[in-house]
C-alpha cells in the first residue's frame, strides 16, 4: 500500500474536508467508547486483568526466544510448519511458494494486520492468484481498493451509501441487478457472494490474536465466522502473524482474550474464539491437509532493543483509536499507513523511520485517554513525547518550532525573566482585547487563528493569581 | 534449519542483550508451561447452568431446555418446525446414537453448504460468556458449526463449566494434544461493519440453538 504518513497534514485537511468521512466517523464512532466503557464497569476483575494482561507481555517478551522456539516445536509436533521471516520481503516470499507449491488459483483471507504490513495482497495478485478479503470490512475496502482506516473496523469511514455503490458495481456481474440500500440486505448480499469464494479456495490466509507456545496453536476471534472458514475449507492454512503474537500457555491467552474482546468492543467475548492446532487429523472430513505460520520479524526486533519495547504488548484491540479526538476527527487514511491513532503513532515511526513520519507523534493532544484505555497499560503519551524528543534531537523539528522551543526553554531555566516577560504579554494582550474580549488575528499564533478566536487575558498571568490566592 | 530463523533469534537475544538462556531459566520456564499460574478469573455467584442460559440467550441464541435425551429429536423436530425449516438436516456423526424417528431426514457426515440445518454435541459450554465449546474430529465436523444457516446445539447440564479455565483442564484431561480446531461460539454469527450497526448472519449460522438437557440426577 502507498505509504503517505510524510503528507499527514495534507491527508487531515483532505479528510476534514471529507463529507463522506465525517459522516461515517459521526455515524460509526459514538457506539464504541459507551461499549467499552460499560464492558469494563460490569466485572470487578477488569483492573487486575489489565495487570495480569501487561505482565504476561512482558514476560513472553523478555524470553521471547525461548517461547518462540517452544511454540515451533509444538508446531511440529502437531504436524505444522513454521517459517521465520526477517523482514516483509521474506514473509511475501515464503507465502507465494506456499500458494504455488499448493498450485493455488484461489486465496480467501481473513483480517490480518501483519498481512497488511507485508503487502500481501498485492504480492499474491501480482503473481496471478485470486485473493478475496471475507471480513465484510476488508472486503468492502478491497473493492474500493484502499487501506483499512482502522484495526477492528476496517471500513468504518464509509457511509451506507457508498457501499451500496461498490456493491452494485462489483456485484452486478455476478447477477444481483438490484441496488440494495438497508444494511440487512446488503450484509446478505455479500454474504451470498463470498459464500462461494469460500468454497472454492484453495488456500486461506488469516492473521493470529495469539500464539500459544504450549500447543503450537494460532487463536482468532471474529464475530463473522469469516476467520473460521478461511482457515476449515481450504487445502491450505497459511497464519501470518508478527513474533510478538506468542503466548506461552491457554490460561495465559485466556487473560488476554478477557481484556480484548471488552476493550475492542466492548463484548465479554467475541461470537467467535478458535483455537487452530496443525492440520487435519486422519479420519477428519474437514480442515486443512497443510498448517503454516509465517512468524514475522519485520522491525520488531529492532523495537524490543529499544525503550519502546512496550508498545510490542499491543493486542490490535482498537481502543485507543475508538478514545483519540484526533483519530476521531480524522479518521486512520490520515496517518498513512497500516497503524493509525495512538498505537500508529508510535508504531509507524518506528516501523518507518522518524523522518517519513514526523507528524504523527505531533498530531496528539496529551490528554491520555488513550493509556487510560489501553488493556495492557502501553504509556502511549509517554511514547509520543519521546518521540517528539527523538526528533529535536535528530533535527527533524521544523524551525518554527524549533525556534520557539528555543525561546520557551530560555525563559523557562529564568524564573525571574519569565515572570517578567509573560506579566508583560498577559497585560498587553488584556489592553489590546479588552473590547472584544478575543483576538482573531494574532501574530505568530495563525495556526491558532486560523480555526478559532484566541481568548484574550485577563489581566494576570497564572503565577500571580496563584500567589495572589495562597497569600488571601 | 533456515538462515532466517537463526537470524531472528539472533535478533532477538541482542535486543534483549544476552545470548542464549541458561539450562536454569530454560526449564523454569518449562515449569511455567507445565503448571500454568493461576490468574484472574471473572467471577460469579449463580448457578453456573442459568447463568449460561442467560448469555447465551444475551448474544441472541435461543435455548430449549428438556428433561432427558429421549426428548432430543422432538426438540429439533419442533425447532425446525416452528422457523418453517425442512425436516432435514445434517449431524455430526457422534449423533448417530439418538434414536431418531423415520420423518426426520438425516445425513450423517460433514457438509458443504448443502444443508440449510446442522444438529452437533459439543464437549462443553462455558457460563461466564455463554458459549458452547466444539472441537473438530471424525465424529464432529467442524463445517456443521460453520455452514448451515441454522446450528443446533445439544448441551447437558453436566457440561457447562464455570470458566474458560475449566474447559483447558478438560482439554488436558482428554488427550495430550489439542484437536485440529476448538471452536468457541457465543451466539450466530455477526458483522458491524456497515455503519457499525449490528447484523446477524454474517458468514456463520443466521441462527444459534442450543437444547438443553437436565442430566442431574432428580
Amino acid at each position: 500500500m502507498q505509504f503517505t504518513s510524510a503528507d499527514f497534514q495534507r491527508n487531515v485537511t483532505k479528510a476534514l474536508n471529507d463529507p463522506h468521512l465525517q459522516q461515517a466517523l459521526k455515524r460509526g464512532m459514538h457506539g464504541f467508547v459507551d461499549k467499552r466503557a460499560e464492558a469494563a464497569a460490569a466485572v470487578p476483575e477488569f483492573e487486575r486483568l489489565r495487570d495480569e494482561a501487561r505482565e504476561i507481555k512482558d514476560h513472553t517478551l523478555k524470553y521471547l526466544d525461548y517461547y518462540l522456539e517452544r511454540f515451533e516445536e509444538s508446531v511440529i509436533r502437531s504436524g505444522g510448519h513454521v517459517h521465520w521471516a526477517a523482514d516483509a520481503i521474506d514473509a511475501r516470499n515464503i507465502v507465494l511458494e506456499i500458494c504455488r507449491k499448493a498450485n493455488a488459483r484461489s486465496i480467501t483471507k481473513g483480517k490480518s494486520m501483519a498481512g497488511e504490513e507485508i503487502d500481501l495482497n498485492e504480492a499474491l495478485e501480482a503473481q496471478g492468484f485470486e485473493v478475496v478479503e471475507t471480513d465484510l470490512g476488508e472486503y468492502i475496502i478491497q473493492l474500493a481498493k484502499e487501506p483499512p482506516s482502522h484495526i477492528i473496523a476496517p471500513a468504518v469511514h464509509k457511509t451506507r451509501e457508498q457501499v451500496t455503490e461498490l456493491f452494485h458495481q462489483h456485484h452486478r456481474a455476478l447477477g444481483f441487478e438490484q441496488r440494495q440500500t438497508e444494511v440487512t440486505a446488503l450484509v446478505d448480499e455479500a454474504r451470498q457472494v463470498l459464500r462461494k469464494k469460500f468454497l472454492h479456495a484453495d488456500v486461506g490466509i488469516t492473521g493470529a490474536n495469539f500464539l500459544i507456545a504450549e500447543t503450537g496453536s494460532n487463536v482468532i476471534v471474529t464475530n463473522e465466522g469469516n476467520g473460521d472458514l478461511t482457515s476449515t475449507i481450504p487445502r491450505v492454512h497459511v497464519v501470518t502473524a508478527g513474533l510478538e503474537k506468542v503466548v506461552p500457555t491457554l490460561e495465559d491467552m485466556t487473560v488476554l482474550m478477557r481484556v480484548l474482546a471488552r476493550s475492542a468492543t466492548g463484548q465479554e467475548a467475541s461470537t467467535y474464539t478458535t483455537i487452530f492446532t496443525g492440520p487435519r487429523r486422519e479420519g477428519d472430513e474437514d480442515g486443512p491437509e497443510e498448517y503454516h505460520v509465517v512468524l514475522i520479524d519485520s522491525g520488531r526486533t529492532a523495537i524490543l532493543e529499544t525503550d519502546f519495547k512496550e508498545i510490542l504488548r499491543c493486542i490490535r484491540c482498537g481502543a485507543c483509536l475508538n478514545h483519540c479526538p484526533v483519530w476521531s476527527s480524522v479518521g486512520g487514511h490520515a496517518y498513512g499507513w497500516v497503524y493509525s491513532g495512538p498505537m500508529g503513532a508510535v508504531l509507524t515511526p518506528l516501523l518507518k523511520g522518524l523522518e517519513a513520519t514526523r507528524h504523527l507523534p505531533n498530531a496528539c493532544t496529551l490528554n491520555g485517554r488513550c493509556e487510560q484505555n489501553c488493556p495492557v497499560r502501553i504509556p502511549l503519551p509517554a511514547m509520543l513525547r519521546k518521540l517528539r524528543h527523538r526528533q529535536y534531537e535528530d533535527n527533524l523539528t521544523g524551525a518554527t518550532t524549533r525556534y520557539g522551543l528555543n525561546v520557551w526553554a530560555y525563559l523557562a531555566k529564568r524564573p525571574a525573566l519569565y515572570r517578567l516577560v509573560t506579566n508583560v504579554a498577559a497585560r498587553t494582550l488584556f489592553l489590546l482585547g479588552k473590547r472584544r474580549g478575543r483576538f482573531s488575528r494574532l501574530p505568530l499564533a495563525g495556526g491558532w487563528t486560523r480555526g478559532r478566536d484566541l481568548p484574550a487575558p485577563q489581566g494576570a498571568t497564572f503565577h500571580s493569581q496563584w500567589r495572589a490566592r495562597n497569600s488571601s | 534449519m533456515s538462515e532466517s530463523r537463526e537470524k531472528v533469534l539472533t535478533r532477538v537475544r541482542r535486543a534483549l542483550g544476552r545470548g542464549s538462556l541458561d539450562e536454569r531459566t530454560c526449564s523454569q520456564l518449562a515449569a511455567r508451561i507445565s503448571s500454568p499460574p493461576t490468574l484472574t478469573r471473572i467471577d460469579f455467584t449463580e448457578d453456573a447452568v442459568e447463568r449460561f442460559v442467560i448469555k447465551a440467550r444475551g448474544e441472541a441464541a435461543t435455548v430449549a431446555r428438556i428433561a432427558d435425551d429421549q426428548e432430543i429429536p422432538d426438540a429439533v423436530a419442533q425447532y425446525l418446525k416452528s422457523h418453517n425449516l425442512a425436516a432435514k438436516f445434517v449431524a455430526a456423526p457422534a449423533l448417530r446414537s439418538i434414536d431418531w424417528p423415520q420423518h426426520l431426514d438425516i445425513d450423517f457426515g460433514t457438509t458443504r453448504g448443502e444443508h440449510e440445518s446442522g444438529v452437533t454435541p459439543c464437549l462443553a459450554a462455558v457460563a461466564e460468556t455463554g458459549s458452547v465449546v466444539l472441537l473438530s474430529g471424525v465424529q464432529t465436523p467442524t463445517s456443521l458449526n460453520l455452514l448451515p444457516d441454522n446450528h443446533i446445539v445439544i448441551v447437558r447440564h453436566s457440561q457447562v463449566l464455570r470458566n474458560f479455565e475449566d474447559v483447558w483442564r478438560q482439554l488436558r484431561e482428554r488427550d495430550a494434544a489439542l484437536p485440529r480446531a476448538v471452536n468457541f461460539v457465543t451466539g450466530p454469527s455477526r458483522t458491524g461493519d456497515i455503519e457499525q450497526t449490528i447484523q446477524l448472519g454474517a458468514h456463520g449460522p443466521r441462527r444459534v440453538h442450543i437444547i438443553l438437557v437436565d442430566d442431574t440426577e432428580a
